[in-house]
């Protein structure tokens, strides 16, 4: 974690974090999609900057490499060959990784008390320090980003640099890029940005250009311009609508509260009911229970103690009368 | 083992062995599972060592759980079967919880709130084997795709909420009903116990015992 004192949202923490840092500018990373050549200096830059080496995988036919995210490769460039209708190929590259939404539900369901936090900035950053391993984080992305490593069993996933932003400085993909597809600001000037770069794109040709900045998840902090954001799908599977699962939302919303007070209240109405109904009492032997029990049949209370899990050889040979099992 | 004159015995040594692991089981599974549930609960991950322990061995002691727990339950299906007197005593509910049992029918060996949590039982924790094993990272959440993941993770916590609620009210149920925790401590019920609570169980036991008497 960078900064303790500009956190507007903790993970499994239902009092206010420390947020006193407040005039802090959102920030977003621009990710001009039809700019990338699919060098993937940025995965390089990413992988030198935070120090990660990823095992060498091996070579599955297409330009993916690493072919997936993991919990050493943070960003991956991800290659889709598209035909449109007129019969043109489309080559797609788009780079993945974390969103940074303003809504993240990777936060939303991680348990563990500021494992996840959320800056000022609009960064979300994952203190692995506090990760639990439970992998819930995964469970609540709209966007399958979080990895969680082998080796240690926390989860890592693009911090967006928050070590470098919070210094001034551009995240290690932006500063490497160099045909400039990826841009680093505030997020109010990446959208103008983005505006520009959408106006220049239709004039091109490309009528269905446009921002991607989900509403969904409350928009994102880093952004992409798609030359075909009516179907972003195209790009590696990127969702149309992100948003936290109903089902995340369920499981991690409503359902806390309301499941907590009625176990709470379950055990106060045993405490109150003993209070004023009282417990049922060992009874004593008395002729009005033994006709109750043995009205129909049955031996007088003077017999022998009977222990009905043990038994005899030779004992009970009316196999039918007995009752079955071991269970009697 | 010679029981005095005055006694039925209702659990075997190895029902009672059972109970109490599964009780000391299921009460860990349960603070650990509340610590992951609620934030207000975290500091319960404790219990097992920590959130990271917690973490690991929940989905262990589930196993340990479900395994006791079916081992118990096969055994005891047909006791647990709607039977003889079981609807008038529902019907009942209101002489049951104001203590007036003298109104009430004879039943088996378990009354029909003994067999709700039964069956709730078996089911929710049926629900929490199968979604806990979907959830379970990192040995095999990741052969699950994620959608299904977000509904196992809905499931256990609602399966796990019904399962303690279950708990709350059978726990209550012993403390309610005075000579049932010593009925699974030591084994034994008194006679008067047995034909007051489970006047059918009393007369099937004296009558077998009457037989197994006869020369």
């Amino acid at each position: 974690m960078i900064n303790s004192q500009n956190i507007i949202a903790r993970s499994a923490t239902t009092t206010e974090p420390p947020q006193v840092r407040s005039h802090v500018e959102e920030v977003a990373k621009l990710i001009d999609v039809s700019k990338c050549i699919g060098c993937k200096a940025c995965q390089v830059a990413c992988m030198e900057w935070n120090d990660l080496r990823d095992d060498v995988g091996e070579c599955h036919g297409t330009y993916d490499n690493p072919t997936d995210l993991t919990a050493e490769s943070w960003t991956v460039m991800r290659f889709s060959e598209h035909e449109s209708a007129d019969g043109n190929l489309e080559w797609l590259i788009r780079k993945d990784g974390c969103m940074h939404c303003a809504e993240p539900g990777c936060l939303k369901a991680c348990p563990a008390p500021g494992a996840i936090v959320q800056y000022a900035n609009g960064i979300v950053d994952f203190d692995s320090n506090h990760c639990i391993g439970c992998g819930y984080c995964i469970t609540g992305c709209p966007f399958d980003i979080p990895r969680i490593s082998p080796k240690d069993q926390k989860s890592y996933k693009c911090t967006l640099c928050s070590d470098r932003v919070n210094a001034g400085m551009e995240p290690a993909c932006v500063k490497t890029c160099p045909t400039n597809c990826i841009e680093f600001g505030t997020k109010t000037d990446m959208l103008a940005r983005a505006e520009k770069r959408v106006g220049d794109l239709k004039a091109l040709g490309f009528r269905d250009a446009g921002i991607y900045d989900p509403a969904g998840v409350g928009g994102t902090h880093v952004m992409y311009v798609l030359h075909h954001a009516d179907d972003p799908n195209r790009y590696s599977g990127l969702p149309k609508d992100p948003r936290i699962s109903p089902l995340v939302g369920a499981w991690k919303g409503v359902t806390k509260p309301i499941m907590s007070a009625i176990i709470g209240i379950t055990a106060f109405a045993g405490v109150i009911h003993y209070m004023t109904k009282g417990p049922k009492e060992e009874p004593e032997d008395s002729p009005e229970e033994e006709h109750r029990a043995t009205r129909d049949g049955g031996v007088p209370p003077a017999s022998l103690g009977y222990d009905a899990t043990r038994r005899r050889p030779g004992a009970g040979r009316n196999a039918d009368d007995r009752p079955q099992g071991e269970d009697r | 083992m010679k029981m005095p004159r005055d006694r039925l015995i209702r659990y075997s040594p190895l029902d009672r062995a059972n109970h109490w692991t599964m009780a000391m089981v299921f009460v860990l599974l349960a603070l650990s599972g509340l610590a992951f549930f609620h934030p207000a609960f975290f500091f319960l991950s404790h219990t097992l060592g920590g959130p990271v322990w917690a973490r690991i061995l929940h989905p262990f002691l589930g196993v340990v759980l479900v395994l006791l727990f079916y081992a118990m339950a096969a055994r005891h299906v047909r006791r647990n079967l709607l039977g003889e007197n079981d609807v008038q005593w529902m019907r009942q509910i209101g002489d049951v919880l104001d203590n007036r049992d003298e109104k009430l029918p004879p039943i088996g060996k378990y009354n029909p709130g003994q067999k709700l949590v039964y069956w709730s039982l078996v089911v929710s924790i049926a629900l929490l084997l199968i979604s806990g094993v979907i959830m379970w990272r990192p040995w095999f959440a990741g052969y699950f795709p994620i959608p299904l993941i977000r509904f196992a993770s809905l499931l256990h916590a609602v399966s796990a909420f019904v399962a303690i609620v279950t708990i709350v009210v059978h726990v209550y149920a012993a403390i309610w009903v005075k000579g049932s925790v010593r009925s699974m401590t030591r084994g034994w019920v008194t006679r008067a116990w047995a034909r007051h609570h489970h006047g059918l169980w009393a007369r099937e036991q004296e009558e077998a015992q009457r037989r197994e008497q006869q020369p």
